[in-house]
């Protein structure tokens, strides 16, 4: 399938066509649990571009030496490197971010998407289409981490990346940064985005439709 | 003399949603009527926001979905006052406003409009409140004037306090029972509560099985933990929840069996939460939990079809 697509299509799969969150919906466990602010989201989403980028480009140079029966145990141990390797820099760097993603940073390693990729892409693509794949996949992956953080932040706090956006007057609403109000922004923009995709490529039918008619 | 030829089923009977929907707010007016002497007229415009808000919100969504419109059905005012009566009376109108919306569009009309939610709408809207502004749904205004004999409250208008359940011993069991004590507008009245039931029952919109069992289990557990049972059911939300909330027809087990299961395991979860939880009260959430087991009681509960045998497993 991609090996006709250019670089830019492989990219804009992974941000819009198959967007992890919305549209494949895998990872979803980061995505309600750790996205209780906007900044979260950011942080969250990072991390874990970077250990789809770096395993997607080991996996995929190695793809010809990991014999197939045991591919799933050295695509985890490759993942596993990653993780500890950008656990170890938060931790390092930005402690306050790092005790706030807590146990869901170590948890990239099972994070359904990374396997997704290894499997489905980097273990059959060259090194620069993986590299991009995961590039993509990352950046869609953080901007729908950004989107639920950012509604649930300003709802349930009232502020935006830590500022405060909706004045004295708003009371906020705390369920929205609790796990419930995770699942309820979460299955709505999943139902929005949903819907308009789907009306978007109804009309692109009907128009095609109607060219050949 | 007129002859009418139409087909099977000839038996007509007046029930539609419209007439249940009407029965249950019949069986409400002695509560509400109750609330709102207790409480003011305060609770009187509790109500109204929350029942008004409900019905717009239906009215909006459909139109704006392009659905047709059934505000007629009067479900959303049933919702709206349930979700009032909820309420304590001291909250400011937007929150009852806010918690018909959400009630009304994110419980009923995102899952397919009426019949389909599958938590009760006005118990989620509750919770949700609840949990979103505590501060603003835990200050209980103790009522305005008293039933009957009571202790002396002269000389004080409205005085926030907590519930006979934070506060137990304050209050006679006669106090509890007509509702001369501090909580929301609808459940403090038992005596209102109990015509309704009975109202209910007469008219046959419920069966007996849920409210007496839920109250009945409520009243034993708490007897087992070392509580005063009596008082368990009388104070709280335990009445208004097992006769208006826990037999919504959409949210509870269809069979005999399934209900007796859903009305014990009510019961076991309020006096769970209440005993060992971090809320004082736990009737919303335990219908809320027991609303989600539904649909797998009513499962294992199918009765075998006559004349059909008996599957083995």
């Amino acid at each position: 399938m991609p090996k006709k697509n250019s670089m830019r299509s492989i990219f804009l799969n992974g941000v819009l066509t198959e967007n992890p969150t919305f549209r494949l919906v895998l990872g979803t466990c980061p995505a309600i649990a750790v996205t209780t602010n906007a900044m979260n989201g950011v942080g969250m989403g990072i991390a874990t571009t970077f250990v789809l980028l770096g395993s997607n480009i080991v996996i995929s140079m190695l793809r010809n030496f990991i014999p197939n029966k045991v591919r799933i145990p050295a695509f985890v141990v490759v993942i596993c490197t990653f993780v500890t390797i950008i656990q170890l820099m938060m931790q390092a760097f930005v402690p306050a971010l790092y005790d706030a993603l807590g146990i869901f940073l170590p948890l990239i390693v099972v994070n359904c998407i990374i396997l997704a990729r290894a499997e489905a892409f980097a273990c059959k693509n060259g090194v620069l289409a993986s590299a991009v794949d995961g590039l993509g996949m990352g950046v869609g992956f953080t901007l729908a981490l950004i989107l639920i953080g950012g509604i649930r932040e300003v709802l349930g706090a009232g502020t935006f990346l830590g500022m405060n956006v909706l004045g004295a007057g708003f009371e906020p609403v705390l369920l929205m940064i609790l796990p419930p109000g995770g699942f309820i922004v979460y299955g709505l923009a999943l139902g929005i985005i949903n819907a308009i995709g789907n009306r978007r490529s109804k009309v692109t039918a009907a128009g095609k439709e109607g060219v050949q008619a | 003399m007129k002859l009418r030829v139409a087909a099977a089923p000839h038996l007509v009977t007046r029930e539609s949603t419209r007439m249940l929907m009407l029965d249950v707010l019949i069986a409400l007016l002695p509560t509400t009527a109750a609330g709102i002497y207790l409480f003011g007229l305060r609770a009187a415009w509790v109500l109204c926001a929350s029942v008004v808000a409900a019905v717009v919100s239906e009215f909006l969504w459909q139109k704006l979905m392009k659905r047709p419109v059934r505000v007629g059905d009067l479900s959303a005012v049933v919702t709206g006052l349930i979700l009032g009566l909820n309420l304590p009376s001291t909250v400011p109108l937007w929150i009852p406003v806010l918690g018909s919306a959400m009630a009304i569009i994110l419980v009923k009309e995102l899952f397919g409009g009426i019949g389909h939610n599958f938590m009760n709408p006005a118990m989620f809207a509750r919770a949700f409140l609840l949990a979103s502004f505590p501060a603003r749904m835990i200050v209980f205004a103790l009522p305005e004037r008293l039933l009957g004999a009571s202790q002396a409250l002269s000389g004080v208008d409205a005085v926030a306090s907590a519930t006979p359940l934070v506060m137990q011993g304050n209050w006679s069991y006669m106090d509890l029972l007509l509702g001369n004590i501090p909580g929301t507008i609808g459940e403090v009245s038992k005596i209102a509560i109990l015509i309704g039931f009975l109202y209910l029952l007469f008219v046959g919109t419920i069966r007996w099985e849920i409210p007496v069992l839920f109250a009945g289990s409520t009243a034993l557990l708490s007897w087992i933990v070392g509580a005063d049972p009596l008082a368990a059911v009388l104070s709280g939300g335990v009445l208004f929840g097992a006769v208006f909330m826990a037999t919504d027809y959409a949210t509870s087990p269809v069979y005999t069996a399934g209900k007796c299961i859903y009305a014990i395991g009510c019961g076991i979860m309020v006096v769970v939460i209440r005993q060992y939880g971090n809320y004082p009260e736990g009737v919303t959430f335990a219908i809320l939990l027991m609303n989600c087991v539904t649909p797998l009681l009513d499962r294992f509960t199918v009765r075998r079809v006559y004349g059909t045998v008996k599957k083995h497993a």
